[in-house]
């Protein structure tokens, strides 16, 4: 098979100059069959079940990304709902022991993120979800690599409410790098690779590999290059992009999956932006033609966007799995963040921008001192999109103490700057009728 | 045969092709396909390279061709053919 210089060369520069990498390898791992009645027991069991893979892990994905010649950029492991294990004991302090040695584990393994300190609670919570809800604000305060998430909403039972509201108040009460760590989410699907929505979820076997891939770049690089071009030929362009970026994504999740000796999963075809420029989606949409992202027109831009990045993803891996959209994280998009903490996007943009993607709202800063209720409403209205359109959202909120909207808050690394956007604290009576609201027709037409 | 692309990019002088491809010969490394040019004092070269009789691993390779990079003063790269395979073949 002989390559022409220029096919060589674009792949060259996707990897050198626009920051095309994998986001994320993420080995999803069946821990239930570490479910024990005594905490103690308990802990020993995860560790002697995760150990075999943990030791693997990272030279695994260390051998492939040297063979290749392809940044990885994070290696996490995804486990069972710990909220699963916690039945048999039922004891929040339990919990946040298990998030401890969780976050003790993925340390000594050189392992980036845990994910799966997690519950479902779409139309109630059980005992093992109250004890995880209840030690969910101090699990994630006291670890660094521990993401979790809770489910309060899906097209096939609704939006609890109850959950919802409960599920501020634990935001509320967590610091901004616990709760960078956390989302309420809707419809979450079993293979998740990206965090803080990645656990092993049911059906899958005992280990599969997931993996994430990035590379917004490569699109901006493509559009930028177009810009007489129709919407429709600028849509086939990004379909043809998003299709090497995925094929990416395939072959390492292949190779990975062949060293580790366990399945391959699926890609995540959302092309997920970093805090570094040149690594946006927010700036896709831009180079598409807006002024600044939030501006009339962002909404249609992202839904073009999206649909070209599924199609041509879609093509390009064996399977598709986790929430396989586009991501548009305020913070951790350096675009998204610029537009935030300029005050060209507000929380209306985003829930009109989450009816065309996977994102939601994600990774904007709020008061600390923001009322529970407010924030509940937020959520509602995000859950209520996801139930009603039928696919996966999330809300990623972080409380900053002391600040006011319009105030920026570095997290670091991949989380990047928190903008504060203002939150109205007026009262919200819906939020206390409490309930869970009945799905809608999506469900009738499932039968 | 086990394929792999090296890149090497950056300002032109006397000595690049030359001091990549001896490391390249000391290592038992084949090239067997070559393309270079230079555009406005840049120097660009791309080569596909046959690994299957190398005394060294892709890792070790990519070490010294850094190396011998960082001497020159220009970027070089390795990237195994499979990148390319999936990314430009359907």
């Amino acid at each position: 098979m002989r390559f022409d210089p220029r096919e060589i060369g674009e792949v060259l520069e996707m990897l050198l100059f626009r920051e095309l990498d994998i986001r994320a390898v993420t080995l999803s791992v069946n821990t239930l069959p570490a479910a024990r009645p005594r905490v103690g027991d308990l802990l020993q069991a995860l560790e002697e079940l995760l150990e075999p893979y943990l030791t693997r892990l990272r030279p695994a994905v260390e051998r492939v990304a040297s063979r290749l010649g392809v940044r990885v950029v994070t290696v996490r492991l995804a486990v069972s709902p710990v909220s699963m294990l916690l039945e048999p004991i039922g004891d929040w302090r339990a919990a946040v022991e298990v998030a401890q040695h969780l976050d003790k584990l993925a340390e000594r393994y050189g392992v980036d993120m845990v994910g799966g300190f997690s519950a479902f609670i779409h139309m109630g919570a059980s005992r093992g979800d109250k004890a995880l809800m209840e030690a969910l604000p101090e699990a994630l305060n006291s670890t660094a690599r521990l993401a979790g998430f809770l489910n309060v909403a899906s097209t096939a039972t609704g939006v609890n409410l109850d959950g919802v509201r409960k599920t501020a108040e634990l935001v509320l009460a967590m610091r901004p790098h616990a709760a960078a760590r956390f989302a309420a989410t809707a419809n979450l699907p079993e293979d998740v690779p990206f965090m803080p929505g990645a656990y092993h979820g049911l059906g899958l076997p005992d280990a599969v590999v997931n993996i994430a891939v990035s590379g917004p770049g490569v699109i901006e690089a493509v559009v930028r290059n177009m810009p007489d071009a129709d919407v429709r030929t600028l849509h086939d362009a990004i379909k043809r992009a998003a299709f090497k970026i995925t094929r990416l994504g395939e072959l390492v999740g292949r190779e990975v999956a062949k060293e580790l000796g366990v399945p391959f999963g699926a890609v995540d075809l959302s092309v997920a932006p970093s805090p570094k420029v040149g690594d946006s989606v927010a700036a896709v949409l831009e180079a598409i033609g807006l002024p600044r992202v939030g501006a009339p027109g962002s909404v249609f831009a992202l839904a073009l966007f999206t649909d070209a990045v599924k199609k041509g993803g879609a093509m390009a891996a064996s399977t598709i799995g986790g929430l396989s959209g586009a991501f548009i994280p305020v913070s951790e998009d350096a675009v998204m963040a610029k537009a935030a903490a300029e005050g060209a996007l507000s929380f209306d943009t985003l829930k009109a921008m989450a009816a065309v993607c996977n994102t939601g709202i994600d990774m904007v800063g709020i008061p600390g001192d923001a009322s529970p209720e407010a924030v509940a409403a937020l959520i509602a209205d995000v859950m209520a999109l996801a139930v009603h359109l039928d696919k996966p959202l999330g809300v990623r909120l972080v409380p900053i103490p002391g600040a006011k909207p319009g105030d920026v808050y570095d997290l670091g690394g991949l989380y990047g700057s928190v903008a504060v956007m203002d939150l109205p604290s007026s009262k919200i009576p819906l939020v206390s009728r409490g309930g869970t609201a009945p799905p809608g027709v999506e469900r009738l037409k499932k039968g | 045969m086990e394929l792999a692309v090296v890149s090497v990019l950056g300002a032109d002088r006397v000595g690049i092709v030359a001091g990549i491809t001896n490391i390249l010969a000391r290592h038992n490394v084949n090239i067997v396909d070559i393309s270079q040019t230079v555009v406005r004092d840049i120097f660009s070269m791309i080569m596909v390279v046959d690994l299957s009789k190398a005394d060294v691993d892709i890792g070790q390779l990519r070490k010294e061709l850094e190396e011998e990079g960082k001497r020159l003063g220009v970027m070089v790269g390795i990237y195994h053919i499979d990148v390319f395979r999936y990314m430009q073949r359907i």
